[in-house]
């Protein structure tokens, strides 16, 4: 009888070319993405005279840049030069390197994280990097999918491998039906609240238990994307049937004559009964509440119905140090009630939730209600928002006032110039409550898109179990 | 890249938990070209307050601190975003006498794209244990001025106060950092082994590798 594997060792043992003595494995990579974050990597392959080694395996989203507004006019309309310029080299390099371009003005274009899945270049069994710590969001397909610097970017273009030694494992088995009010959102901040924001460092994580087997693909990718918050190297959950109907018939996906035997092998990925993980973790997921970060880590999480927390509740001085400053950083004290607290904007995007569903929960909140604060929708791709302007979605936000953009990152991190100012409060749907993440002395509160539609409507951080929806 | 062997240089200390790679150089500076000298906008927001002036309380505005190259920093150190640039801004030597450049961080624990983005860029990332990296941060606030000894070969720290701590790392990156190496070049030599491989997987998981887009 063979030793059990998890499905990371699976997907490892399938991917290693080679393994030197001194440990380290050479991996292929299947697919490879880029952003406009790649140019420093395209500059060190011209100085080295070196080609890209597999053009049809690497693909390249304009996201961080592009602005969300007006952009018909093409490039000429981001006047920031340098913003252009990043634009600009991944357009440039993509067509002199063969590489199929989501560029700005391309009708697939969108965020990295969601035109992946979408287009189906992201499937089962694979290896996917991107020079992106978010890139864990593709393991929601059972693939090895994780974030690499720009000299990795560098050695992938130029080998189509990586060198890397092999993480340990960690199984974190959520159980119970999601309470009322309670999405992946809520749950993989939960969870980072309860392992810390290094609980996952060095480590594979695969997500298992009845919740996630419950979870939509979008709500799967919410829970993976978020791994690396709580210091993951990757998160990945096995595929099953809902994986394998949302792949089929994507642009990339296998075709008619491909898909029985792509589908045979895929449905081996899974961890076999009896293997064994370097660390087991468990969530009671029927006992959550929504979630919504207080701080500036996103381990700084309490559920809607509770209390900003006291410093003086830990025993570490460095942890003591670093929630007193992250408390006068947001302009809190501790013993006040989540729900008290005032909202001066909100955002609704990222590739943690800007995708359809996303929009759709958040519309249910808002429709026939009025927002009382500025709040703004930014879909995750061009066809999320057209799929939901063809739905009536974006009337529901834009006769509540929101406003309605094109698609990209954004106010995530504001490298497209859409920021939050200094002392502003945000209730926001991405992944990172870090000081000046969203723009410089800027307050992110992370919540879950019903808790942000919830936040616009009221102006404060709202229990949104206690909101009627439509 | 440059070697690294062993370096004796002033250490500044920097006792805050978490310290994200959104702090070490804001998103707002990564439309920059590298060439403009990153490490101007190390610890930005950090380092100087909203008028661009210096915060006096932060280390490396404090004179002896000012020319160190080693930075002995607490838990889970260069968390978050990918960005290399994080690690360009810490190494940059272009923007002296403002920002001299570090060689070397010790913390207990890093995030691990940091980490790797380190050894890519000749700077040495050390985990040592949580009370030997408290017990250094303490000897330099007690001594400001005072140097560290880094040996890679041998794999030690020295204090300044003579105790010398060894650490672990793995020998390719080991190899890579003391002899300068660029891994490009060394993975290039395993050309046929790869070809092999993706022979295989072709035939294996053809949808995997020869990707067309299907005509809508
Ligand atoms: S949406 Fe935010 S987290 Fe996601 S890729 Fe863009 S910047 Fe990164």
């Amino acid at each position: 009888m063979t030793t059990p594997k998890t499905l990371f060792e699976k997907l490892w043992n399938a991917h290693v070319i080679t393994t030197r003595d001194d440990g380290a494995s050479l991996l292929y990579i299947d697919c490879h993405l880029l952003h406009e974050g790649s140019s420093h990597a395209f500059e060190d392959l011209a100085v080295a005279h070196r080609p890209v080694a597999r053009p049809k395996q690497t693909f390249s989203c304009a996201d961080h840049f592009v602005p969300t507004t007006g952009r018909a006019a093409g490039l000429s309309t981001i006047t920031d030069v340098d913003r252009r310029k990043k634009v600009e080299a991944l357009h440039e390099n993509s067509k002199a390197h063969g590489i199929r371009l989501f560029g700005m003005n391309d009708p697939d274009q969108g965020i990295v994280h969601v035109v992946g899945p979408e287009q189906g270049l992201t499937l089962p069994g694979m290896t996917v990097v991107c020079g992106d710590s978010h890139t864990s969001t593709h393991g929601a397909f059972g693939a090895i999918a994780f974030g690499i610097g720009a000299s990795e970017v560098g050695h992938v273009l130029a080998t189509q491998t990586l060198w890397q030694r092999r993480p340990n494992t960690m199984r974190i088995t959520i159980d119970g039906d999601l309470p009322f009010g309670v999405g992946g959102k809520d749950v993989v901040l939960a969870l980072i609240r309860h392992i810390g924001a290094t609980g996952g460092v060095g480590h594979a994580i695969e997500f298992a238990g009845s919740t996630i087997r419950s979870l939509s693909m979008e709500a799967r990718m919410t829970i993976c994307n978020m791994t690396i918050e709580g210091g993951g190297r990757m998160g990945m959950v096995a595929p099953d049937d809902k994986t394998f109907e949302y792949v089929r018939g994507r642009p990339y996906a296998p075709g008619p004559d491909q898909w029985d035997a792509a589908v045979a092998q895929w449905r081996k990925l899974y961890s076999d009964e009896g293997a064994k993980f370097d660390r087991e973790v468990a969530l009671d997921a029927s006992s959550l509440a929504p979630s919504v970060t207080w701080g500036t880590s996103p381990e700084d999480t309490v559920g809607i119905d509770e209390k900003v927390p006291d410093p003086a509740s830990s025993d570490d001085p460095s942890v003591r140090a670093r929630m007193q400053r992250a408390l006068d950083y947001m302009g809190l004290e501790p013993g006040t009630a989540l729900t008290d607290v005032k909202v001066d904007r909100v955002f609704i995007g990222s590739c943690t939730n800007g995708r359809i569903e996303d929009l759709r929960a958040a519309a249910s909140i808002v429709k026939g209600k009025k927002a009382r604060i500025p709040a703004m929708i930014v879909p995750g791709s061009e066809l999320v928002r057209v799929a939901a302007e063809a739905e009536g979605i974006d009337r529901v936000f834009v006769e509540a006032g929101f406003e309605w953009r094109d698609s990209g990152c954004s106010m995530c991190l504001g490298l497209n110039g859409d920021t939050i100012s200094a002392g502003e409060r945000c209730a926001s749907t991405s992944n990172r409550n870090f000081e000046g993440r969203q723009g410089k002395g800027g307050r992110t509160h992370l919540v879950s898109p019903i808790m942000a539609a919830a936040a616009a409507v009221t102006g404060r951080l709202t229990d949104v179990r206690g909101m009627e929806r439509s | 890249m440059e070697k690294f062997e062993v370096l004796e240089a002033v250490a500044a200390p920097l006792g805050f938990r978490d310290v994200d790679t959104d702090r070490i150089i804001p998103a707002r500076f990564l439309s920059k070209p590298r060439s403009f000298g990153l490490g101007k906008f190390a610890f930005h927001d950090m380092r100087y307050d909203d008028a661009g002036n210096e915060r006096p309380e932060f280390p490396l505005n404090q004179a002896p601190f000012r020319e160190a190259r080693i930075i002995v920093a607490d838990t889970n150190f260069g968390c978050g975003s990918s960005r290399e640039s994080a690690v360009w801004a810490l190494a940059d030597t272009t923007s002296a006498p403002v920002h001299v450049g570090f060689r070397c961080v010790i913390a207990p624990s890093f995030g691990d794209i940091f980490y790797n983005n380190c050894s890519k860029n000749g700077v040495l990332a050390v985990r040592l244990a949580k009370e030997v990296c408290d017990g250094l941060r303490a000897q330099l606030e007690a001594s400001p001025g005072a140097t560290v000894h880094v040996d890679l070969p041998n794999q030690t720290v020295t204090a300044p106060d003579g105790a010398k701590h060894t650490f672990e790392i793995d020998d390719f990156r080991k190899h890579c950092l003391v002899n300068g190496l660029d891994d490009v070049a060394l993975t290039l030599q395993y050309a046929d082994e790869i070809a092999d491989y993706e022979a295989n997987a072709k035939k294996a998981r053809p949808w995997a590798l020869d990707r067309e887009e299907a005509a809508r």
